[in-house]
This record gives structure tokens, C-alpha cells and sequence, in this order.
């Protein structure tokens, strides 16, 4: 093998060196001692189970709307679809906190769709959803739509001419084909959602054991106990990596 | 009657196709053409993956130009097979039939029944990845074949094969489609290809059709320089007049035949001799060209030659060395009357 | 961490005094009262205004301030903070007070939402004490004081247990006082540091501070004395 030339080692093994080290921080200083009673406290083990359900509902729910989005997108000829990507990536430049004010002008009580909705998003569960959705499912769609744009149409049209109607190519030949790349959408989804902060505060609020996740808990552990906040970002750092590593063996490996 | 009844017009930006093709049950038809031809839009066009700008499309007497693909009794072989990755071969047989309505059961029979017939017993499972190329292009034809359809396109159905497999795979393909009920259209560059499997030949260059009828007939009178080409002739349009053809200006080829007006004269690479001087005796044309090039062809050389009309030589390669032919070199050809065939334009 | 912190802090340069400048870091509560007193003052200060206990972590980190006024009480070794004005919880409700609010037992009503400060932040501690006799359930406990505020301005909540001065710092709310807050009274205090470089402003300013003219910007922005 050809040695791998320093213009481009030195860079790579600075980069490396600037994403591990915070976590080696963490790491390093974090009371080992009494992580085992910290994690027994009930409000840690509530807002973690929180958290998994959340983000896992919210990328359920990104699969069900981004990846016929994704289609579209790479698909569909339509008027105006460089607007609409534009528009699908704006969550992403969005400070989150702008984000869930958003979501609540939108959503909430007396939001534009959630004055007639007849229920109340905020400060519910299915508001820390809906704000994780908001916020990851950019991720997800662009995937996804990349992976599309990379398959073969031309499956599509065989499928066409052996009777398949465009929803079952979609579903026997498409979906399969991508499949890779959704579930790489889905993990990057799955993993924004999970660390969401911004977004889930302001849109739902924080209330122990409905709509405070890990995030929210750490960043108010933050307040008073530094050792407590270590503590939980660790655990939610050490829960998701392991669940990432489990599903990339198994889905996408 | 025919099965097959089609004008299809088809703009796109800078290209038009305009052809109108019939193909009776039972018939196998080449569609043959230089690469941008239109033969593929032909194809797509019929296979309802391209709109038609204009024209119609009656399979056994039903308009289809409105119908959308999946709904067509059409079976399409791609180029390059566009088998399902992640199916295995039997199940990508299966997808027509199991499409058409058959229990998952039932459409799993029928692709095991035709991944018999096409040879491939024993290989049900494997992925296309695992197929070879000629494994994959039977597999690709047992899919087209088992959604029963009136008519099989076929684009390129040999091209992406290596020398050696082509012939093989040439041959099961001809009874393939000797035995298919319904009509057949092939799709090809190749003129081998065309001759040996279709009943029929349909030339098309820029959009339209230049010339049909069976391989014979094609060969002996061909009308464009791609034709001619295809089959090896040297090939020129000029006035006829008694039994010469005026083919550039101020110059005329002498032939057998009796002509008048438009008309073609065609004669081998073979017919034609080189020599130092001007050949003396016996009717025959003679001019004076140049060395365009020189290549290897077969057994022979090929010379290509330039002068008042451009023209093909082959040579033996000891001719060769006896002329010391080099490229840019001033020599005499020559043609015996007897070695052209002149028609009507 | 906190080092890492502390050394962005230095290396961002927004702690770095100019010449004959004071540089005070006060509770983000102080920001009108002391950019007024600032003003008149004709004193030099540069502020960073944050919360009380992420300024003590900085102050803690070597961020070099010559001026701490916390909402809470201030421990710092070697320094000797004084108490210099104090703040009250009020019930916060939008222009009108369309639910008609008058008393602590009101947010007990099913139809009002209520948000508060998480019991992290000096707020939610404060309300903790102040509603320790009514059995209120929010349907929030908002990351600081400005984030319940805004709750209530959206709409979202119909009432806000806040400060006095967040309520006089905005014009869509008014506040309605409740007798229970007396017994969460949080007191403010300022010191001058130890490491501070300028020593003598640093002092000039806690005494306008302490003024009668500073203590007259502080009460028209809702402290008492």
C-alpha cells in the first residue's frame, strides 16, 4: 500500500484529535464513583427512556413523510423543485430554538394549524416528537434522496414493463434498492432527533418525565451540578453509540 | 394480419423519430441503425417508457398509445438486463407473473418452468451478481417471455456479451424467439445480429426508416453508405445513363446492368485491384486515387482510398508488399464492369 | 471542561478590560437597571451579562472581571460581597389578564396552564419556596426566567411565576403580586474580586451602585431596596 501523503494525514489526525478530545474530557473528568447511583435516580432513567422513545417515534415518523419526500425530489419532475429542496434543508440552518418558536406559531395553542386542531401540542410527548421530527428529518430526506438519485431509474421502468404499477416499483424494486441509504438516513435521523435541544425546550417545554429528555436534563443539571450533567451526557453518549453500533452491524455493514 | 401495428413520432429537442413498423404474431423484427439512430426511442416509445408526440400504437388491434407501461402486454429484454439486484433469479421471473395476478406460489412455478427452458435449472437462487453474462441476459429473457407477451422488444439483446458467449447465447435466443407465438422487434447495431435472428430487416437512420425487407435483399442493393458499410460494399448515387453512372462530377463507373436516371452502384472492397500504372485491356474503371489509410481486415488489408470517389480495397498483404503501399501514395484502382450491381435509386 | 470554558472566554477576548475600564459581570436580570446606571455613571464599564452561575463558573476559570453581581448569594473565596437590592416573584399574566388572576390559588384552576423556571435555575428554586402551600401542577419547567416569559407571550401558557423586573421589562405583561413571594425574596449581591486589575473603578462603581441614584434606576426597573 502507498503511504497516505502528510498534506492530508496531518489535517485528518488534527480533525480526529478536535471531535474525540471533548468526549476524552468527559470521559476523564466524570465521577466514576457514584455513576452507578446517579443512574439509578429515577429522573435519569425517565428522561433516557424518554429520549430513546422520542427519537425513535420521531425518525418513524420522518420515514413515513421524507422518504415519499426524498422520491419526489429525486424523481418526480415537477415546478419549483429547486425551491422545495431548499425549502426541505431550512430546518437545518434554522437555529433550533428559532425552530421551535416556529413550530409553536405554527402548532401551538394559538399557532395557525393548532388553533383548529382541537388539541394542544406543546408541553405534550407528542410535541417533543414533532419538534425532534422538525429538526432531523432534513437529514433523513437528503439521505434518502441522494441514495434515490444514485439508483438506477431505469429498475423503475423494467418493473413498468412487468406490470408493476409506480407504487409497487416504488415498494419491491426501489425501497430495496435504497434501502442502504435509508437506513443510513434513518441512524443520522435517529441520532439528531436523540440529541435534540433547541427545538424540543421551546416548542415543548420541559417537564420531568413527559417532555424533559436527556438533552434538556443535562443542559439544566448544568445549572447547579456539573458532576450530575458529566454524568448524564455520558450515559446518553455511551446508550446511543451503543444502539448505533448494534444497528449499523446488523443493517448496514 | 399483424400483430403489430405502429407509427410512432416521437419529438425531442434537436431529434425526431418517424417511423411506422408492423410485425405480425409469430414474426421477428430487427430494428437496425447506427448508434442515435432512434431505435432505443423506437423501442421505449412502444414499450410506453417514452410519451408519443404523435401517431399510434395497436398491438392485436387494441390502441395502446394511451396505455401506461405496466398496463401493456409488452415484455421488454434491456441492454443490459436490468435485473432485479436483490432478487434472486427466480424471483425476478417471478415479478411479471405474480404483477399479473398469479399467487406468489403460482408465479414462482412459472418462473421456475422458464428459468428451465432458457437452461438455467439449478441457478434459481443466485443473485444476479452471481450470474454470468450470458446466465444473466437468459434470465433477462425468461422474465420478458413469462409475463406471456404479445410482443417482445429486445434492445441490444447481445451487446454487453463477450465474442465467445455471443454465439451461444445467438443461438438459444434464435429458438427462443422461433418458438415465441407473439411478435418479436430486436433492437441492434449489429448486422449479424439482425440477419441471423430476425425474419425481417428495418433500417433506421436520423429518425426514419431507410430501407426494409429480409437480409438478401438488403445485402445485395443497399441504399445508404450505413448499409453499405454494414455489409462490406463500397457504395454511390449518381445519374444512370444506359451503362454508365455518373457518381461525382466528371466522373462515371462503367456497369453490367442497364440504368437510367437516380440509381445506386454498389461493388465489394474485394472487386477492387490496385496497380503502379494504369491497367490496360479488358472494359474496365480505372482511376486515380491515394492512399488514405491502410488497416488490417480478416486475412487482408483494407485500403482506403481517396480521389474522385472514395472507396474501399482489400488486398493480400503480399500484393501489398509487392506494391509498397504507403499512406499519401498515388495509385491506379480498377473495377471490372462485371463486379458492380447497379439498381434504382 | 470549566478550564476549557474559561480559556475560550479569554481567547474570545469579550472579558479583556480596556484602559481605566471596569468590567462587570452581572446577572442578566441587571441588564436595563445597570446599562442605565452605567450611562449616568459616566464611569467606563464594559458588562457581560449572563446568568448568575454560569459568571461564577468564568469568574471561577480566571475570566478576568473586576465587578460580580449575582441574583444570588456570592461565594468566592477572599471577597466580601454586600447585598444590594432584591427581587420578588409576581405571577405573570398577558396585557388584561384575560383568565382573571388575582391570587396563587387561581393557578390551581384546571383551565390555566401555568409555566415555571426549573428548580435548577434561582427562579424555579424561588417559586418552589413561594408555592410550597398551593398544590400547582405547570405544564412546564422552563430552562430560565426569559423562556417562561416567553411562553407566556406566545400564548402558550396563560401565567408565569417570574421576576417583578422581567414583568417590568415587558409591555404585553403585567404582573400581579402574591403575598406567598415574600417568602422566596432573592437577594442580589456585588462584590468587588480579588484578581481584579482595576480595583479603584471597580469600587467607584459599587458605591454608584449603592448610591441613592443607583438604587433609584434599580427600583424604576422593579428591584426593591
Amino acid at each position: 500500500m502507498r503511504r497516505a501523503p502528510l498534506a492530508l494525514v496531518i489535517p485528518a489526525v488534527l480533525g480526529l484529535a478536535f471531535l474525540v478530545l471533548p468526549l476524552v474530557g468527559l470521559v476523564v473528568r466524570a465521577p466514576w464513583a457514584s455513576l452507578p447511583r446517579r443512574l439509578a435516580e429515577p429522573g435519569v432513567v425517565s428522561a433516557l427512556v424518554l429520549s430513546l422513545q422520542t427519537a425513535t417515534l420521531a425518525t418513524v415518523l420522518c420515514l413515513v413523510f421524507g422518504v415519499p419526500l426524498a422520491w419526489l425530489l429525486a424523481r418526480a419532475d415537477f415546478p419549483g423543485r429547486r425551491l422545495v429542496r431548499a425549502l426541505v434543508t431550512v430546518p437545518l440552518v434554522l437555529p433550533p430554538v428559532v425552530g421551535g418558536v416556529a413550530l409553536l406559531l405554527v402548532f401551538g395553542r394559538r399557532g395557525l394549524v393548532g388553533s383548529w386542531l382541537g388539541f394542544s401540542l406543546p408541553f405534550t410527548t407528542a410535541g417533543v416528537v414533532v419538534a425532534e421530527a422538525f429538526v432531523a428529518m432534513p437529514f433523513l430526506v437528503i439521505a434518502v434522496e441522494g441514495a434515490l438519485r444514485g439508483a438506477d431509474a431505469r429498475y423503475e421502468e423494467a418493473a413498468a414493463t412487468l406490470g408493476a404499477s409506480r407504487w409497487v416499483a416504488f415498494t419491491r424494486v426501489t425501497l430495496p434498492l435504497v434501502a442502504p441509504g435509508i437506513a443510513a438516513g434513518a441512524v443520522l435521523c435517529w441520532a439528531r432527533a436523540l440529541g435534540e435541544f433547541g427545538a424540543t425546550i421551546t416548542f415543548a417545554g420541559n417537564f420531568p418525565g413527559r417532555t424533559q429528555t436527556m438533552p434538556l436534563a443535562v443542559y439544566l443539571a448544568l445549572e447547579t451540578d456539573l458532576q450530575s450533567a458529566i454524568v448524564l451526557s455520558l450515559i446518553l453518549l455511551g446508550v446511543s453509540v451503543a444502539i448505533l453500533a448494534a444497528l449499523r452491524d446488523r443493517w448496514i455493514g | 394480419m399483424s400483430t403489430l401495428d405502429a407509427h410512432l413520432v416521437v419529438g425531442l429537442d434537436g431529434f425526431r423519430l418517424d417511423i411506422r413498423l408492423t410485425v405480425d404474431a409469430g414474426q421477428v423484427v430487427a430494428l437496425l441503425g447506427p448508434n442515435g439512430a432512434g431505435k432505443t426511442t423506437a423501442l421505449r416509445a412502444l414499450a410506453g417508457l417514452q410519451p408519443l408526440t404523435d401517431g399510434h400504437i395497436r398491438l392485436g388491434g387494441r390502441a395502446l398509445a394511451r396505455v401506461p407501461p405496466e398496463k401493456r402486454p409488452i415484455g421488454v429484454v434491456f441492454q443490459d438486463y436490468l435485473l432485479f439486484p436483490h432478487m434472486s433469479a427466480l424471483d425476478n421471473v417471478a415479478f411479471g407473473p405474480r404483477r399479473r395476478g398469479l399467487s406468489k406460489r403460482d408465479a414462482r412455478a412459472v418462473a421456475a418452468a422458464w428459468l428451465a427452458r432458457v437452461g438455467l435449472s439449478g441457478l434459481e437462487s443466485r443473485k444476479p451478481r452471481e450470474l454470468s453474462g450470458g446466465q444473466a441476459q437468459r434470465v433477462a429473457l425468461a422474465r420478458a417471455l413469462a409475463v406471456d407477451p404479445a410482443l417482445l422488444l429486445l434492445d441490444e439483446p447481445l451487446a454487453a456479451l463477450d465474442a465467445r458467449t455471443r454465439v451461444d447465447t445467438r443461438a438459444s435466443l434464435h429458438q427462443h424467439l422461433a418458438s415465441h407465438e407473439g411478435a418479436a422487434l430486436i433492437v441492434t447495431h449489429d448486422p449479424l445480429d439482425a440477419m441471423m435472428l430476425a425474419d425481417r430487416l428495418v433500417v433506421v437512420e436520423d429518425g426514419g426508416i431507410v430501407q426494409e425487407g429480409d437480409a438478401a435483399s438488403i445485402t445485395a442493393q443497399p441504399r445508404t453508405d450505413y448499409i453499405a458499410r454494414l455489409v462490406g460494399l463500397n457504395l454511390y448515387r449518381g445519374k444512370g445513363s444506359g451503362h454508365t453512372v455518373a457518381v461525382a462530377p466528371g466522373f462515371a463507373l462503367t456497369v453490367a446492368e442497364n440504368v437510367a436516371g437516380d440509381s445506386f452502384v454498389a461493388f465489394a472492397p474485394s472487386a477492387v485491384s490496385l496497380h503502379p500504372e494504369r491497367p490496360s485491356g479488358s472494359p474496365r474503371n480505372a482511376w486515380q486515387a491515394i492512399i488514405a489509410g491502410i488497416h488490417r481486415h480478416g486475412d487482408n488489408l483494407r485500403v482506403q482510398l481517396d480521389g474522385p470517389i472514395a472507396a474501399a480495397a482489400d488486398i493480400t498483404p503480399a500484393a501489398a508488399a509487392q506494391l509498397r503501399l504507403v499512406a499519401g501514395q498515388a495509385i491506379w484502382a480498377a473495377v471490372k464492369a462485371t463486379e458492380t450491381r447497379a439498381y434504382p435509386a | 471542561m470549566r478550564r476549557l470554558l474559561g480559556l475560550l472566554l479569554v481567547l474570545s477576548g469579550c472579558g479583556v478590560p480596556a484602559n481605566g475600564a471596569v468590567t462587570v459581570f452581572a446577572a442578566a436580570s441587571l441588564t436595563e437597571a445597570f446599562t442605565r446606571i452605567a450611562a449616568e455613571s459616566g464611569l467606563n464599564v464594559r458588562f457581560n451579562f449572563a446568568g448568575s452561575a454560569a459568571l461564577a463558573a468564568q469568574i471561577d476559570q480566571g475570566a478576568p472581571a473586576d465587578v460580580f453581581a449575582s441574583a444570588t448569594r456570592i461565594t468566592i473565596d477572599g471577597v466580601a460581597p454586600v447585598a444590594f437590592a432584591k427581587n420578588q416573584l409576581v405571577i405573570a399574566v398577558a396585557k388584561g389578564n384575560p383568565k382573571g388572576l388575582n391570587e396563587l390559588s387561581d393557578l390551581m384552576r384546571p383551565d390555566v396552564k401555568v409555566a415555571l423556571c426549573a428548580q435548577q435555575v434561582p427562579c424555579g428554586a424561588a417559586a418552589k419556596k413561594a408555592l410550597a402551600s398551593v398544590a400547582v401542577q405547570p405544564v412546564t419547567l422552563e430552562q430560565d426566567v426569559k423562556a417562561a416569559l416567553s411562553k407566556l407571550k406566545l400564548g402558550e401558557v396563560d401565567a408565569a411565576v417570574v421576576y417583578r423586573t422581567d414583568v417590568r421589562a415587558s409591555p404585553d405583561v403585567e404582573g400581579i403580586e402574591f403575598p406567598e413571594s415574600a417568602d422566596a425574596i432573592n437577594e442580589y449581591q456585588i462584590a468587588v474580586l480579588k484578581e481584579s486589575p482595576n480595583r479603584a473603578g471597580a469600587q467607584a462603581f459599587v458605591d454608584y451602585v449603592r448610591s441613592e441614584k443607583g438604587m433609584a434606576a434599580l427600583v424604576a426597573a422593579g428591584f426593591q431596596r
